[in-house]
């Protein structure tokens, strides 16, 4: 990974005549994850996209800014709820596509070993419609991981996985992103409390910092501090919205 | 009941089988009625022709599946490259479309005549014909597909800042595949028909020439032989291209 950059994002978001968010402050700490909990359709997301410079559907004015002052353009990956798997493409090809989307040299050493140490090495040549959901989310960690980019954007990448595999992935993905500046969305007050280095909760009423668990991230799945913590996220999660 | 449904030899043998019920009803009319030949002749006269005729209507035949083979590559060629330019330029999506819309107004079949004035009674016309009326689905079906990539991979190609070149030929493309295929069915039932069209309008060979020439001397069994003759050749091609699409979908889906 290269160099930490910390990016805070003020400004407010219309969508038509509706105000989306108004005066909102978020700040991600360079290399920490920042979990941006909430309900869905609150615009967790569409704050995922205008960092990713990707169609939000939104007026937004306000700033973007780095820590180091460079654009965010090409030091960004992004990981969404689908796995976004190229079905024509094998699983090497599919963690090599950004580089070749780059018309870049690609490496494929690279990418074979880091199938390797996520347990793919045995499915290099299939394609992804023979993989198991898992599986096929961890090709796309694979994937993000060959971009080797600073920040990492992660828009509910674990949600549609079964508990036991949503648990691992996010030890996967905390150990080998550990070096990245992370913004997680999610509507899973047990994912924010898991790896929350900061914690934001979205709502009606706006962007709110909340107390991460005391303990270090990744916390343990039965960490207490942590269930001590989703409890009282998800309280606020229902108070919110009266 | 299920055994034999699973069992291959009965999906061969079901459509034979009312085929062998429309003979027999058609061969009852025409001796019951006592139809004279050159009104309609029944399907076993139809069938001596065909073994009588058969060099002179397979070199006919030979002609118009030529004709379809070259209207085919051509149409699909054309009509992909358009597709192609539409989705990747807004100016001609601008001014193109809607002149092709346009375009499909007009019945192309009255574009038969000219095409032989201009390009004379050989193949050319043929192959022209064909290749405009396969033109406009080949070209609209993959236009679709190529403008409803799935949002997802786009914006992870522009996450990863791909090039709109390579964003075409990696995503667009193979994830237009199954539009375009289903274009290519429809262009390989539609290529024959153009071919014909343009073999009634002036020829000195092909099914479509056989079969008026064989109506204006009411050698109406030649007639039908080669009509036979040319649903069996569309047939095959709606078979063969319909299992290259299979393969096509399977893979690109």
């Amino acid at each position: 990974m290269s160099n930490a950059v910390g990016i805070s994002l003020k400004g407010k978001a219309r969508f038509g005549d509706k105000v989306l968010f108004d005066d909102l402050e978020l700040s991600l700490k360079a290399r920490q994850w920042t979990c941006l909990l909430g309900p869905s359709g609150i615009g967790k997301t569409t704050i995922l996209r205008l960092l990713a410079d990707l169609a939000a559907g939104v007026s937004f004015t306000g700033s973007i800014e780095t820590s180091d002052g460079l654009p965010l353009a090409g030091r960004l990956a992004y990981m969404a709820q689908t796995d976004l798997l190229m079905p024509w493409l094998s699983v090497m090809d599919n963690v090599l596509i950004g580089s070749r989307l780059r018309a870049k040299v690609s490496d494929p050493d690279k990418a074979r070993s880091l199938l390797t140490k996520l347990e793919l090495a045995d499915h290099l040549d299939k394609k992804p419609a023979e993989l198991s959901g898992g599986q096929r989310q961890r090709v796309a960690l694979a994937r993000t991981l060959m971009e080797e980019c600073p920040i990492v954007l992660l828009d509910e990448p674990f949600s549609a996985l079964d508990a036991r595999m949503r648990s691992e992935m996010q030890e996967l993905a905390a150990e080998w992103l550990k070096d990245a500046t992370i913004l997680l969305v999610t509507h899973d007050p047990a994912e924010a409390a898991r790896l929350g280095e900061s914690i934001y909760l979205m709502s009606e009423r706006g962007l709110r910092a909340v107390e991460p668990p005391a303990s270090p991230a990744i916390r343990a799945v039965d960490d207490e501090a942590m269930l001590v913590c989703q409890g009282h996220l998800l309280k606020q999660l229902r108070e919110a919205r009266t | 009941m299920i055994m034999a449904r699973s069992f291959p030899l009965f999906a061969v043998l079901r459509p034979l089988a009312a085929t062998a019920v429309i003979l027999a009803v058609w061969q009852a009319l025409v001796s019951y009625y006592a139809i004279p030949p050159f009104i309609l002749p029944g399907p076993f006269r139809v069938l001596g022709t065909l073994w009588a005729s058969w060099e002179i209507i397979f070199d006919h035949a030979l002609i118009t599946a030529w004709e379809v083979f070259w209207g085919l590559i051509l149409g699909t060629l054309l009509g992909g490259l358009t597709a192609l330019n539409l989705a990747t330029s807004a100016v001609a999506r601008y001014f193109v479309k809607p002149v092709l819309v346009l375009t499909q107004a007009l019945p192309v079949f009255a574009l038969a005549p000219l095409l032989t004035l201009w390009l004379g009674y050989g193949i050319s016309s043929k192959i022209l014909m064909a290749v405009l009326i396969i033109y406009f689905p080949v070209a609209s079906s993959f236009f679709d597909g190529l403008m409803q990539t799935p949002k997802g991979w786009l914006d992870l190609a522009h996450v990863m800042k791909g090039t709109p070149r390579q964003i075409l030929w990696r995503i667009r493309v193979p994830a237009a595949i199954p539009s375009f295929a289903s274009g290519l069915r429809l262009a390989a039932v539609y290529a024959p028909i153009g071919a014909v069209i343009g073999e009634w309008v002036g020829a000195s060979q092909g099914l479509g020439y056989l079969m008026l020439l064989a109506n204006g001397r009411a050698k109406i069994d030649l007639m039908f032989a080669a009509l036979f003759v040319l649903a069996l050749l569309t047939l095959c091609l709606h078979i063969g291209v319909g299992k290259l699409c299979d393969r096509l979908i399977r893979h690109y889906q």
